[in-house]
């Protein structure tokens, strides 16, 4: 194999963008002042150059400045939101609903709710990963305090009907949070269209730098507040202490802004890119099925499965060139396939042969034509050792092999 | 996590992969393992008169450990006596392939498949069947 490093794991983490990087520079050693410090120009400064990211953020989710609550990323700002919702909330019920498909950042903090006396749903999705409207309105009682819903899945890319959920809980009176992190820079969202009230998003999924991350909360219609989980200072609005990541905040800023401004021409350039690659391997390979809907997916994830070759060991066929994701149990150390493809209904055996792949702004074209071929190579190599391939071309039923567990 | 260089070794010149003709008589087949649990071993005998193992085949679906595992078993098995293929463990090949904790249970389904391959030769030759299976899982 050759040097070549093609970087498709997007969905993990994005690189920084260079313009990105260049902004945040002077904030680490020529403005090292403290946003909270009010008596000095080092303080104004940061201060100032906080006030603007946050500006840009609002902009890009079409929210007001002051309903950006800065945090350390995402997973905190599901944690603010879930807890600080159901400590704020108590009065008014103790009943949440989410899905099986969310991220470990909202079933986990959901768990911990259960523990303090919550009352939790977790809503299974349909085999496509959407979820069920009729099932989500039925879910909802009257002592519901929060639906948590998110935006688009970090595995398959499939995007829920964020409009309508947002009606059903305004109808019902219900809070709508999102875990939209995969989603925001990436597709044009507008929180006040969706009828959302608290949104997490972080910073590296969207070339940004890692350690930053923000939690919308609506202050208007209805004017939400969140018990803080971090106790402190008081800084943002008293709902989460702690000295704000200046140079972080500064750079989560500017790929806000440089998300709203490439946002179509990116979204065009990848979704072209990702459907060649879907195209070329099905094309190229025969029993490759896509999981999670098309008709509803982010335009530069998709996520397959190579039936009858697991899915670690096909990765090492190419991963000292192409980084990329597999739902495999190998690839976790619980030994246990992905959660979020097999609550779409997949046999554990489609789940461990699955690979997501997930493009970005700085994917070329090359990278995609490369990744086919050493994909096609992999996956014929790995079939011509699966010995489960080749009961499958004698035409054997695989049901109806007596497996030995183990 | 980082493999072993004998693991990446064995992971892309895989030894020995193949299939013998599972119907002759010395041939042994085991089949252990499942697609669900994410991986399945078939390892081949084939026995000549005199009780040796002349030839080893292998397939697996598994991860880069569970082809290494077996790549290796078959690589040992060649040339031994039915006994000294029985008095494999699955500790030498862990050992041997530095597999880390997660990946035991790779080696663990080879010393089985070695063992399920040993016992359908002994059943089909009318054999006494001298395996022995351990309960470590």
């Amino acid at each position: 194999m050759d040097n070549r490093r093609v970087y498709l794991d997007n969905n993990a983490t994005t690189p920084v963008d260079p313009r990105v990087v260049d902004t945040m520079v002077p904030y680490f050693h020529q403005m090292p002042g403290n946003a909270a410090s009010r008596n000095h120009p080092f303080g104004w400064e940061a201060e100032e150059a906080v006030d603007y990211a946050r500006e840009q953020l609002a902009k890009l989710i079409g929210a007001d400045p002051k309903e950006i609550i800065f945090t350390s990323g995402a997973t905190e700002s599901d944690n603010l939101a879930i807890k600080g919702v159901f400590e704020m909330y108590a009065r008014k019920g103790n009943h949440i609903i989410t899905l099986q498909t969310e991220h470990k950042a909202v079933l986990d903090t959901c768990k911990v709710v259960e523990k303090k006396g919550g009352e939790v749903t977790y809503l299974q999705v349909e085999r496509n990963g959407l979820i069920d409207l009729a099932k989500l309105e039925a879910a909802i009682k009257p002592n519901t305090i929060l639906i948590s819903i998110m935006y688009a899945n970090n595995e398959t890319g499939v995007i829920q009907p964020m409009k309508e959920i947002g009606e059903l809980c305004a109808k019902h009176g219900v809070l709508f949070m999102s875990d939209a992190t995969q989603a925001v820079g990436k597709i044009p969202l507008d929180v006040k269209e969706l009828g959302i009230h608290l949104m997490a998003f972080t910073a590296h999924k969207m070339y940004g730098p890692k350690g930053v991350g923000a939690l919308y909360v609506s202050r208007k219609k209805p004017r939400v507040k969140v018990t803080a989980q971090m106790d402190g200072g008081g800084h943002e609005r008293g709902m989460r202490s702690g000295t704000l990541n200046v140079p972080g905040i500064v750079g989560f800023g500017k790929a806000a802004e440089i998300a709203l401004l490439d946002m179509e021409k990116d979204t065009a350039r990848l979704s072209k890119l990702r459907d060649k690659l879907e195209k070329a391997l099905m094309a190229n390979l025969e029993e490759v099925y896509i999981n999670g809907t098309p008709d509803s997916r982010m335009p530069h994830v998709t996520n397959l499965s190579f039936k009858h070759v697991e899915g670690e060991g096909l990765m090492m066929t190419f991963n000292q060139n192409i980084a990329v994701s597999s739902g495999s149990a190998c690839t976790s150390a619980s030994l246990e396939p992905s959660y979020v493809l097999k609550a779409l209904g997949l046999g554990d055996d489609l789940a461990h042969s699955s690979i997501r792949f997930s493009l970005g702004r700085f994917t070329s074209e090359e990278d995609v034509d490369y990744t086919v071929e050493a994909l096609t190579k992999g996956v014929s190599h790995m079939r011509d050792l699966s010995p489960i391939w080749e009961m499958y071309k004698e035409g054997i039923d695989l049901d109806s092999v007596q497996w030995s567990e183990h | 996590m980082a493999y072993s260089n004998k693991v990446l070794d064995h992971f892309k010149n895989p030894r020995n992969v193949g299939t013998l003709n599972k119907s002759d008589k010395s041939v042994g087949t085991g089949l252990v393992g499942a697609p669900e649990c994410g991986d399945v071993m078939r390892l081949q005998i084939e026995v000549d008169e005199s009780n040796v193992i002349k030839d080893a085949k292998f397939k697996t679906f598994g991860c880069g450990s569970a082809i290494a595992s077996s790549s290796l078993a078959t690589e040992w098995l060649k040339g031994k006596s039915i006994d000294e293929a029985l008095a494999i463990d699955n500790m030498a090949i862990v050992e041997e392939l530095a597999l880390p904790p997660v990946k035991i249970h790779c080696s663990v389904l080879a010393e089985d498949a070695i063992k399920a391959a040993i016992k359908d030769y002994q059943v089909k030759n009318g054999l006494e069947v001298t395996v022995v299976e351990e309960a470590h899982h």
